[in-house]
């Protein structure tokens, strides 16, 4: 037996990702985004959470997912890692599981390119289910999206 | 004991003690003959040594011991101040000075004091180049000696206490015999036997002098231990070479009378805390008859670095920033429930919130002033500063310090220290004359330099001002058109005061040499951008032949800014009102290109226009098609530029919040703050559109 660690569930598509509870602060409807200009496309702006300004990111954007509109299910996880605070914004997110780390495999080889690096491994949950755990030290590294933006341009 | 949780605590007191022992020594200057002054200048280093070898910094104690030895000698008239002991005091301090802050970036206190040691002993000695000294050299060692043995505080409370707690207390004399061979050996096989049996609390010579074997056939100690007396006596004597061994049991009167034989010392101990302060109200008062501009120096010294105990309590700056973000997010509130109140229109609810308004309106004032420190904790360096360059220059200058009391936000104090040290030195060695030049020109021989702040509304003047030779117009304007700063036409239409404005312009201060010159000007250009760093402003006013004044605005806080909200499309953003010149209107025909560059005609001149929609990419906007259109005149330092905007929403005090660690720094942003409605608006940093 690994450890039990509790996981937030959201939805980027059709696709569930979990995040470690640890580093979820809070999860918010969506609320007005402020533009902040001259930043990374899949940087919404900022938002205003209780006093303060925290910037949020669009994470079918940050994936290179086509981005979709806003609805009802539209969550904003808040996030801190490495003192940095930051919103993701996703589908859906309404689901919180007690997983065992031991559950828990390395990326699957097949993925490959810039985007294994965000993942942490996948978990498998049932028979059909599959929670892909982000890597969130990777989803926030800022020098990478450097080259990234360089190859997209 | 793990001292680091003291360290914090140290380093303060140390400051405070470093700074009184600084003031009281200038005063001393001033009045050399006052031994009261002495006497507060012993204890403030006796307490410092108390506290440095209590926190084992060994340097740090031995330096303040050697100064404490002769300043034991002049309270108690066997020595006169002089320059020299004036000078070598001084370079103690510094000394000092630099150790704890050695200490406070982490070092160990560590450093090579042997000069001024040699220089401190010299005096004990009675070697005092210049002048004989007052009484015969020979009661100098005595009085050394003498003082040796006394026990700080800190060891006299351990004894005391181990003592209340029926531990025995013992006073050893040990003395090594004459033909001795190897006495440190000796002395360390007793110091092995005791540290055994009990602990050694002080030993007169130290331990360490023992081990180098500086001392003579005996030493002493103090000693906690169970063992009897006798008992003790008998293993001493009992180690080869011995000649002799006194012990001696002491209780709580004995230690008293042993540890403390000089009387100062006992009252220093002894005294309750309320004695030292008439003395320091005598103190104070008492230069104020023999000066005139002494009253004006006199508060200062009240209010600040006594060591008596003041009712305050030292908070860590970052809970005040907690505090401080928690109450704007009340703001925030507080103008959203204005704005709902306005809306429902109900009389208990409008009052309500009225009330709230008020309230938090005081609670707002009581938390910015929290952060609000005297001007004195960056003032009360420049006395001594003054003191080294007149000095150093050979000039006389007397320092008038006015207001210091004056309350500023810490994160300006923190800031503002080296722009004013520059502006200071500017003034003491280019403003003020020679005292021959002084003499020639009909004035006194001693120059003036004032210092004075003040409240002004929402800002803080600093002023800086000599009775020295002044900025010379002429001078000025010719370096500067050889520095290409202005052209010769441009000299001809300014006033004598944007001349003077012109030793802070950035192409002056690279000029190999300005003080052939009327001197000013050498790196005042980082001078102003650091003011300006700091949302402030600096003006020169100066007259040829009686002086310049340098006068610093500063606003009273940073974290609250006053700024003009202006709409451009959907989006709101957030201009600081100290870089607006005006706001106004074009008419779109006004505009015309200068080499591809957008210029609009602005009083006799031409200004570039920049537009706020296109810099930042705003969507829905499209201003081109307008008659009219909305500007703002921004300025960044000189140059002014005007920025268009859709509409003007309103004059607004702001929370300035940062944007994140994760966001890149943002060419143009300078932050965030949050409307009354909840929305995040960009604050516009207007210097990055100015190059």
């Amino acid at each position: 037996m690994g450890q039990e660690i509790k996981v937030i569930v959201f939805k980027l598509g059709h696709e569930e990702y979990g995040i470690d509870v640890d580093k979820v602060q809070t999860i918010e409807r969506i609320t007005p985004i402020t533009r902040v200009p001259k930043t990374y496309s899949f940087v919404k702006g900022v938002i205003n959470l209780r006093g303060v300004v925290i910037p949020v990111i669009d994470l079918r954007g940050r994936f290179g997912l086509p981005e979709a509109e806003y609805t009802d299910q539209t969550r904003v996880i808040i996030v801190a890692v490495e003192d940095m605070e930051v919103g993701f914004i996703v589908d859906s997110a309404n689901d919180v599981i007690d997983l065992d780390t031991d559950v828990i495999d390395s990326p699957p080889e097949v993925v490959g390119g810039i985007k294994a690096k965000y993942l942490h491994g996948v978990a498998r949950i049932s028979e059909e289910r599959l929670l892909i755990m982000l890597n969130l030290s990777e989803v926030l590294n800022k020098s990478e999206i450097i080259q990234l933006e360089g190859l997209e341009g | 004991m793990d001292m680091n949780q003291y360290l914090s605590m140290f380093i303060d007191e140390s400051n405070d003690h470093l700074q009184a022992l600084n003031d009281n020594m200038m005063q001393l200057e001033d009045n050399p003959e006052d031994i009261s002054i002495v006497q507060v200048i012993f204890r403030s280093a006796h307490t410092l040594k108390g506290m440095a070898a209590t926190m084992g910094f060994e340097d740090l104690a031995s330096l303040t011991h050697q100064m404490e030895n002769v300043l034991d000698l002049v309270r108690n008239d066997k020595l006169k101040m002089q320059d020299f002991i004036f000078d070598t005091l001084f370079k103690s301090l510094d000394a000092l000075q630099s150790m704890v802050q050695d200490i406070t970036e982490g070092g160990e206190g560590k450093a090579d004091v042997t000069s001024i040691v040699d220089s401190l002993q010299a005096i004990v000695r009675g070697e005092v180049p210049g002048e004989a000294k007052a009484s015969a050299p020979a009661k100098a060692p005595a009085a050394s000696a003498n003082s040796s043995i006394v026990l700080d505080e800190f060891q006299y409370s351990v004894l005391e206490q181990s003592i209340a707690e029926g531990h025995k207390v013992l006073y050893v004399d040990v003395v090594i015999r004459d033909d001795c061979q190897l006495k440190a050996v000796r002395a360390y096989q007793v110091f092995d036997l005791m540290e055994r049996n009990g602990e050694v609390v002080k030993s007169f010579p130290s331990a360490q002098d023992i081990e180098q074997d500086k001392f003579d056939r005996s030493f002493s100690l103090y000693y906690i231990t169970q063992k009897e007396a006798e008992e003790l006596k008998n293993l001493i004597l009992n180690i080869s070479e011995i000649s002799e061994a006194k012990v001696v049991q002491l209780d709580a009167e004995t230690l008293q009378q042993m540890a403390l034989p000089q009387a100062e010392a006992a009252a220093a101990v002894e005294a309750p805390p309320a004695a030292p302060q008439p003395e320091k109200a005598e103190k104070s008062s008492a230069p104020a008859p023999a000066k005139s501009k002494g009253a004006e120096a006199a508060p200062k010294r009240a209010g600040g670095g006594t060591p008596a105990p003041s009712r305050t309590i030292r908070v860590d700056i970052e809970r005040l920033d907690v505090l401080m973000n928690l109450f704007s997010e009340l703001l925030i509130d507080r103008v959203r429930l204005e704005q709902l109140a306005g809306e429902i229109k109900r009389s208990e609810l409008t009052e309500t919130v009225e009330h709230m308004t008020r309230v938090s309106g005081d609670l707002q004032n009581i938390v910015l002033k929290l952060r609000m420190v005297p001007v004195d904790t960056v003032f009360n360096r420049f006395p001594r500063m003054v003191r080294d360059l007149a000095k150093s220059l050979d000039k006389k200058i007397d320092l008038i310090i006015t207001g210091a009391e004056t309350e500023l936000d810490r994160t300006v104090i923190d800031e503002i220290g080296d722009p004013l040290v520059h502006l200071l030195r500017n003034a003491v060695d280019h403003g003020v004359e020679t005292t021959a030049e002084r003499i020639e020109a009909g004035k006194p021989e001693t120059g003036t330099v004032q210092l004075r702040a003040f409240h002004s509304g929402n800002h803080v003047f600093i002023e800086i001002e000599d009775d020295g030779k002044g900025i010379d117009r002429e001078k000025v304007a010719a370096k500067a058109i050889k520095n290409g700063v202005i052209t010769e036409e441009q000299a001809q239409a300014m006033t004598d005061d944007e001349v003077a404005l012109l030793l802070f312009a950035p192409g002056f201060s690279t000029a190999e040499k300005i003080s052939d010159i009327s001197g000013r000007g050498v790196g005042l250009d980082v001078v102003k951008s650091k003011i300006e760093s700091l949302s402030g402003t600096v003006q020169v006013t100066s007259k040829l032949g009686s002086g310049s004044k340098f006068s610093v605005q500063l606003p009273l806080t940073l974290s609250i800014i006053s700024a003009m909200l202006i709409k451009t499309g959907e989006e709101k953003y957030a201009i600081p009102l100290s870089s607006i010149v005006e706001t106004g209107m074009i008419k779109r025909a006004q505009i015309r290109e200068i080499h591809g560059y957008k210029m609009i005609p602005y009083r006799d001149t031409n200004i570039p226009l920049l537009s706020l929609a296109e810099i930042f990419d705003v969507p829905g906007y499209d201003e081109s098609q307008e008659v009219e259109t909305e500007i703002v005149v921004i300025r960044k330092g000189d140059r002014l530029a005007a920025l268009t905007v859709e509409e003007f929403v309103g004059q607004n005090e702001v929370v300035i919040k940062n944007l994140g660690k994760y966001l890149p720094s943002i060419q143009g942003v300078a932050g965030a703050t949050i409307l009354g409605d909840g929305q995040v608006a960009l604050i516009i940093d207007p210097n990055a559109f100015i190059k």
